[in-house]
């Protein structure tokens, strides 16, 4: 490394392009679609349902994208039984 | 029978009502009749720009309310007399557009203009698609920056979708009118190269309009900037993307910004 590297600025613009083309090759496949997220949210709050009753506050569905894979996160929270009746009892 | 462009970005502030102006007036220079409709209902600007703001006394929304007649709404050009103008509503919304309304009012103007020029407003809602619905041709204004690039690819989705052209299976002809377009930043790698929004976007390029603070000077003045100053450089590339609206072929250059004794000595590259 000289030491004019120092003083090379990186560029940003081919930065942006990189994000721009992942970003929109993906919006442009999922447009006109229904919204995965919200879909999965919806049924898998029915399925929970069938068992215990749940608030719907109580179901977080995330998803992030990756470049190679996504993760989809659901975050489910059960209320335990006994604690209903002590909260009522305090 | 004349054509009708509509003017769209998604993203504000690029440039729509700017580039609506100076597009219309250059294109009735050349003596054609160019009519110019503001779609902004409740953020009315275009009668600002053209400097026509003490004159408006109907506007687009009591036309397809029947309260005035459409030549009594239209506003005609101190400047330039085949230049007109149709001007938004400043106090009601949106909603009061309807579309019947506005296709009766967009085919009364074509069977007397050669050219409608439809401005617009911002977002991809209601009032953007009546924009749209009934043009035949686009002119996308897109900053060479990310948000604004994405914003016209959407644009873009919708008129390959929501338009009358597109429902009935035809074609929309598009175009992309770079604006406030810095060419020292691009060839530092800073902004978005020209090259890039356009592969990017897939769609043919209309003009690449630098960023001039003679255009500011023009919308304070009330003028477009192709009548008041048409010998500076963000006023040609008007004109010239123009002629290419009206079918010209004409090459586009790229503005190009020679390097820097500092830039050439620390080796920074154009990207």
């Amino acid at each position: 490394m000289s030491i004019l590297d120092l003083f090379k600025r990186r560029t940003s613009a081919p930065v942006a392009r990189e994000r721009l083309q992942v970003l929109l090759a993906y919006e442009r496949r999922s447009r006109g679609q229904p919204d995965l997220v919200s879909i999965l949210r919806e049924e898998i709050m029915a399925v929970i349902a069938k068992h215990v009753q749940i608030d719907q506050d109580y179901l977080q569905v995330s998803m992030d994208r990756g470049e190679t894979m996504s993760t989809l996160e659901i975050d489910i929270q059960i209320p335990n039984k006994s604690a209903v009746p002590l909260a009522m009892a305090g | 029978m004349g054509k009708v462009v509509v003017v769209t970005s998604g993203k504000g502030g690029v440039g729509k009502t700017t580039s609506t102006a100076a597009l219309g007036a250059a294109v009735a220079k050349t003596g054609k009749k160019v009519a110019l409709v503001d779609f902004d209902v409740g953020l009315r600007n275009l009668d600002l720009i053209m400097g026509a703001e003490r004159r408006v006394v109907f506007d687009l929304v009591n036309v397809i309310q029947g309260q005035a007649k459409l030549s009594q709404a239209l506003i005609r050009d101190k400047r330039v007399d085949t230049l007109f103008l149709l001007p938004a509503s400043q106090t009601r919304d949106k909603d009061a557009l309807t579309e019947d309304g506005v296709g009766e009012v967009i085919d009364k103007l074509r069977s007397v203009f050669d050219y409608v020029f439809c401005d617009s407003p911002a977002g991809i809602e209601r009032g953007a698609q009546l924009a749209m619905r009934f043009a035949d041709e686009a002119v996308i204004v897109t900053n060479p920056e990310v948000s604004s690039v994405r914003d016209s690819d959407r644009i873009i989705g919708l008129l390959d979708a929501r338009t009358m052209r597109a429902e009935q299976g035809e074609q929309i002809a598009k175009h992309v009118l770079v604006t406030r377009y810095d060419a020292a930043r691009a060839a530092r790698g800073e902004m978005l190269s020209i090259d890039d929004v356009l592969e990017i976007l897939s769609v043919p390029l209309l003009g690449i309009i630098p960023e001039s603070q003679d255009v500011l000077r023009a919308s304070n003045l009330g003028s477009p900037v192709t009548l008041s100053e048409p010998l500076n450089n963000a006023a040609k590339a008007y004109l010239e993307a123009a002629r290419r609206l009206e079918g010209e072929d004409l090459p586009v250059v790229v503005p190009f910004e020679r390097k820097g004794f500092l830039d050439r000595l620390l080796g920074r590259r154009a990207a």
